[in-house]
């Protein structure tokens, strides 16, 4: 490899660096001449999905992404919102599928490392980290090996920072069985004043590497990320980083001294592509030029390259630009942590990056087309996309008169509690440290999670959520339902939802039937979130997810972020709290059965029609539930979703136990015009189960019907079993369900506990 | 005041929150020690934090052991005859440094747990239990994957003998089982002291139950005893 300037550019090695023939031809265009080698490794990376967004930058665009809390939006290494206070919260979630595909344990672990670096170079400490996991079967071979890497990689590295991992969500589909998805968020609060961006300025100002040293790992993990996972790519196995949580808590903490001390004019992590898109980006950000000289880079392995090193992923390193005189104080507070912080170049006029070698220029770009999505030389993608044949076919829909009306809603209900997607996940996140910085609330397991904001009125709530299987049985409806349900669970906290972040997994976008996908679901977020006013303000997009069987289910992965304002900080949790409470359903159950957790577990069936929603109705119920919560109404506030109202009233009687409260029963009284398995298992959006006491009951029923919110009083909270009388007006038979909290209990604790 | 000092190894990650049970919580003045310092003398109890000291991937506490601090803590326990109190890492750093006896093991199921458990005081006549009654039961978190406490025989007998067991894990009418016994340590323990009672280390997590909406208020019985204790002293 020393030796690869003697490397010629023929067609293979433009292959080989995934280049189309009119990139290349874009790229001769650029420089005038041929490329060097490294010039051609700069593009690459800089150009790979992973770093360009080439597909997705048009429909990206359609997102709403301002608002009243924005601060910054998305295209910094993390986005921030207002708290209407002296601080301000920084968050953005990420994707490290392929890598946890081939190595679980690094894969997930330096997922990690990478979002709260993002979150940390904003300025912000991080104070909770979320992730949302998919694998396929529990069954199968492969998840049992992934599975235990994933948690104990997300442990090890977030464990170790000191960063609670307080909510996230783990799915097991088939479709997910070769591409697993891992999804990291990190939220962090930070001074407004403090924020400082990744916008290099200040020609003659120095370049600095601070943190660990670079090594051959990681190299081109961009493309590797950009490509479908085959025999061929798992072979890439050095495109794995090794993840190091202590030089990363080093890095936190002297990142956020270097912060305090005002020496930095700009920094950014080196993720992917490292050095070539940290100096790419801060460089075309300020408009400037970055030069930077190798042979200063501090170095693992020997007889690095300039290439190799400008595309090594190692983790835990970062790139700053220094203000004017500040280099010894920054070497200084870099010295305390046991780090090294060494000037490796310097802000130039002319805006290009320019890459030194043992005294010769290697590379000398332009930035803007790498880095311009609007470059006219730029490969952006403009695609047409095309509705899948699948969604043609009539199958894709069940209709329910064709189905007998389930006979023993009991029996379902059991074998729901104990099925993956419902089941209780708390070997997994038990072994996550969720309640450091003393500051969680509301524990995992719950709709959302609480974070407390000590010395200020208000709190955090976040969810992260998406159901795949609707979004690839309706991307449009699947898309608004990913925002509708991931605010739900917030406001059920009691929290305002205040803007997203997303990750976007999804197959080749090559392909115009996934190209369609992702149109149509981007479009039905956007036209959710508009309603809800909550704007995106970060995210990622992972392409390229795909099997043996073709693409995973369409999975834009949301993550909700809201506050809790008020000197009283009121807030609900999801589970029954005391004897005698009155339950209502807020919202209205329709007729809805589709693309529920129901039919695939009870029924084997994987068919739509996914639930219709309206988000009018989801915007009023949401509100509604939150001002209960706030005029102290409201004792608990638990969202509708997986398995329907008959799960959700469960899990309101056990969860309880969670946070050492005991668990519960209820008596419910449904009288309903609707088929009592739709009734129970279908999952009608929209719908919120809550509890008020006695005599607040009356209070909040008003409160409702002045805002023209539909509510029911189903029953009342007591006893210890969970008691549903279901009186269909088509047949006097009554199908019930009345089983112990206790039985619940072993059921939903062992479904998949026994598994991690 | 009582002067709380805590100590601030790299990796420690919960030297913010006992600084917070300290400070914002009891009212107390608090101050961080870097772990190359020196002067320690001028503070009337020091904490040693959870966290992952120098990463902790040789075993938990064994680099810390040899911080220069670590010194001047044995001669603030020794000779001074002052309180320092170790909590999770922390308690691993004092067996480590042999200010306390015994070792930890990997916790019994081979993974980190966090979760809410209940101790059984053993012995409330200590500088950190006066204010809790003997066998009351403390609802207060675990987080650790060495948590697994161990010694030989000899050892444990002369900690009973000489009531050196402070907590052991419970359930929450107090029984005291393998059942209720999160990690494997021996003979259920969460939590020691020396002989002379002026030094404490357990694996829970007190400073993380200090309010109501934290699920728990119990971690101040502890705090509130060494406070007091400390003021009767002065």
């Amino acid at each position: 490899m020393a030796e690869y300037k003697s490397f010629e550019i023929t067609p293979e090695v433009v292959a080989e660096h995934g280049f189309k023939p009119e990139e290349y031809e874009n790229i001769l265009k650029i420089m005038g001449r041929i490329p060097t080698y490294v010039e051609l490794g700069i593009f690459s990376a800089m150009w790979s999905e992973h770093c360009s967004y080439k597909h997705s930058k048009p429909t990206l665009g359609k997102f709403p992404h301002r608002g009243k809390y924005v601060i910054q939006g998305p295209g910094e290494n993390a986005g921030i919102i207002d708290t209407g206070t002296d601080l301000a919260v920084a968050f953005k979630i990420e994707s490290h599928n392929h890598p946890s595909a081939v190595e679980p344990f690094q894969g997930a672990a330096t997922g990690v490392g990478g979002i709260l670096r993002d979150v940390f170079t904003m300025g912000a400490r991080p104070v909770a980290s979320c992730n949302s996991l998919r694998f396929g079967s529990l069954d199968s071979a492969n998840t049992h090996r992934l599975l235990p890497g994933v948690v104990k990689g997300i442990a090890f590295y977030g464990n170790c920072v000191g960063v609670p991992t307080v909510a996230g969500e783990t799915v097991f589909e088939d479709t997910y069985e070769e591409n697993c998805l891992v999804n990291a968020m990190t939220i962090g609060i930070v001074e407004k004043k403090k924020i400082i961006k990744a916008v290099a300025s200040g020609v003659g100002n120095s370049v600095m590497y601070i943190g660990a040293l670079t090594g051959r790992d990681g190299i081109h993990g961009a493309t590797f990320a950009s490509a479908e996972l085959t025999e061929e790519t798992r072979e890439k196995r050095s495109s794995v980083q090794v993840a190091d949580p202590f030089m990363e808590k080093l890095l936190l903490e002297a990142t956020l001294e270097l912060i305090d001390e005002n020496v930095m004019v700009a920094i950014q992590d080196m993720g992917a592509a490292g050095l070539t898109s940290s100096g790419t980006e801060m460089a075309y950000r300020g408009g400037v030029g970055i030069e930077l000289d190798m042979d200063r880079v501090p170095q693992r392995e020997k007889n690095m390259n300039a290439y190799e090193i400008m595309l090594s992923e190692s983790q835990e390193r970062m790139c700053l630009v220094a203000k004017k005189g500040k280099e010894k104080q920054i070497e200084k507070i870099l010295n305390k942590w046991g780090l090294h912080a060494v000037v490796i170049g310097r802000v130039i006029k002319k805006p290009r990056l320019v890459i030194w070698e043992k005294g010769k220029i290697v590379a000398d770009i332009p930035v803007a087309p790498l880095a311009d999505s609007k470059h006219p030389l730029f490969p952006l993608k403009k695609q047409k996309g095309i509705k899948p044949a699948y969604l043609k076919d009539k199958s894709i829909n069940i209709d329910p008169e064709s189905m007998p009306v389930d006979d023993d809603p009991e029996g379902s209900l059991k074998k729901l509690m104990g099925s993956p997607n419902v089941a209780s996940k708390s070997n997994i996140w038990e072994q996550y440290d969720h309640m450091v910085q003393t500051a969680t609330v509301t524990l995992p397991g719950s709709d959302a999670a609480v974070i407390d904001v000590k010395n200020r009125d208000f709190m955090i709530a976040t969810s992260v959520d998406c159901n795949g299987r609707y979004v690839y049985l309706d991307p449009y409806k699947g898309g608004m339902i990913a925002i509708a349900e991931s605010a739900r669970n917030v406001s059920c906290s009691g929290a305002e939802p205040v803007a997203f972040t997303n990750c976007l997994n999804f197959g080749n976008p090559e392909d115009p039937e996934i190209f369609w996908q992702f149109e149509q679901a981007v479009k039905g977020m956007s036209d959710a979130a508009t309603v809800l006013k909550t704007p995106v303000i970060s995210g990622n997009v992972s392409f390229y997810n795909e099997g043996k069987k073709g693409a995973i289910y369409p999975t834009p992965t949301v993550g909700m972020v809201g506050y809790i304002f008020g000197k009283e900080k009121r807030y609900a949790r999801q589970y029954f709290k005391e004897q005698g409470d009155v339950i209502f359903l807020v919202g209205e159950t329709k007729n809805e059965i589709g693309a529920s957790e129901y039919l695939k577990v009870v029924r084997g069936e994987i068919a739509g029609p996914v639930p219709d929603i309206n988000m009018k109705t989801e915007a009023a119920v949401q509100k509604i539930v939150r001002k209960g919560i706030k005029a102290g109404l409201i004792k608990s506030a638990h969202d509708i979703s997986k398995g329907g109202l008959a799960v959700a009233l469960a899990e309101c009687c056990i969860t309880g136990t969670l946070h050492g409260d005991r668990a519960i029963g209820a008596l419910v009284e449904l009288q309903s015009d609707i088929r009592p398995d739709a009734l129970l298992f279908g999952e009608t959006q929209s719908r919120i189960i809550v509890t008020c006491g006695k005599d607040n009951a009356r209070v909040f029923r008003k409160m409702a019907a002045k805002d023209k919110v539909v509510l029911s009083e189903i029953g009342k909270v007591g006893g210890n079993r969970l008691i549903v009388h279901v009186d269909w007006s088509s047949q006097s038979k009554c199908r019930n369900i009345n089983v112990t909290t206790e039985e619940l209990i072993r059921l939903w604790s062992t479904g998949v506990n026994k598994y991690v | 005041m009582v002067k709380y000092g805590v100590v601030v190894f790299p990796g420690s990650n919960c030297d913010r929150d006992c600084f917070w049970a300290a400070h914002d919580m009891m009212g107390q003045k608090a101050e961080f020690i870097w772990h190359e310092s020196k002067s320690i003398d001028k503070y009337d109890v020091i904490i040693i934090p959870g966290g992952f000291s120098y990463g902790d991937y040789l075993r938990a506490g064994a680099i810390a052991r040899f911080a220069r601090v670590m010194d001047n803590i044995h001669t603030f326990a020794g000779k001074r005859n002052k309180l320092v109190f170790g909590i999770c890492n922390g308690f691993q750093i004092l067996l480590e440094s042999q200010l306390l006896p015994g070792a930890m093991l990997t916790n019994k199921t081979l993974k980190f747990i966090c979760k809410y458990t209940n101790l059984q005081v053993e012995n409330n006549s200590t500088p950190f239990t006066s204010e809790c009654s003997r066998e009351q039961i403390l609802r207060i978190p675990i987080a650790h994957q060495e948590g697994n406490y161990y010694c030989d025989e000899k050892t444990l007998n002369s900690l009973v003998k000489n009531d050196q067991v402070v907590f052991r894990y419970c359930d929450e009418k107090g029984n005291i089982d393998d059942s209720t016994n999160p990690n494997g340590s021996l003979y259920n323990i969460a939590g020691i002291c020396n002989k002379r009672r002026n030094v404490l280390g357990m694996m829970p997590h007190p400073e993380r139950a200090m309010t109501e909406r934290l699920g728990s208020t119990d971690g101040a019985f502890i705090f509130r005893s060494i406070t007091e204790y400390v003021k009767k002293s002065l």
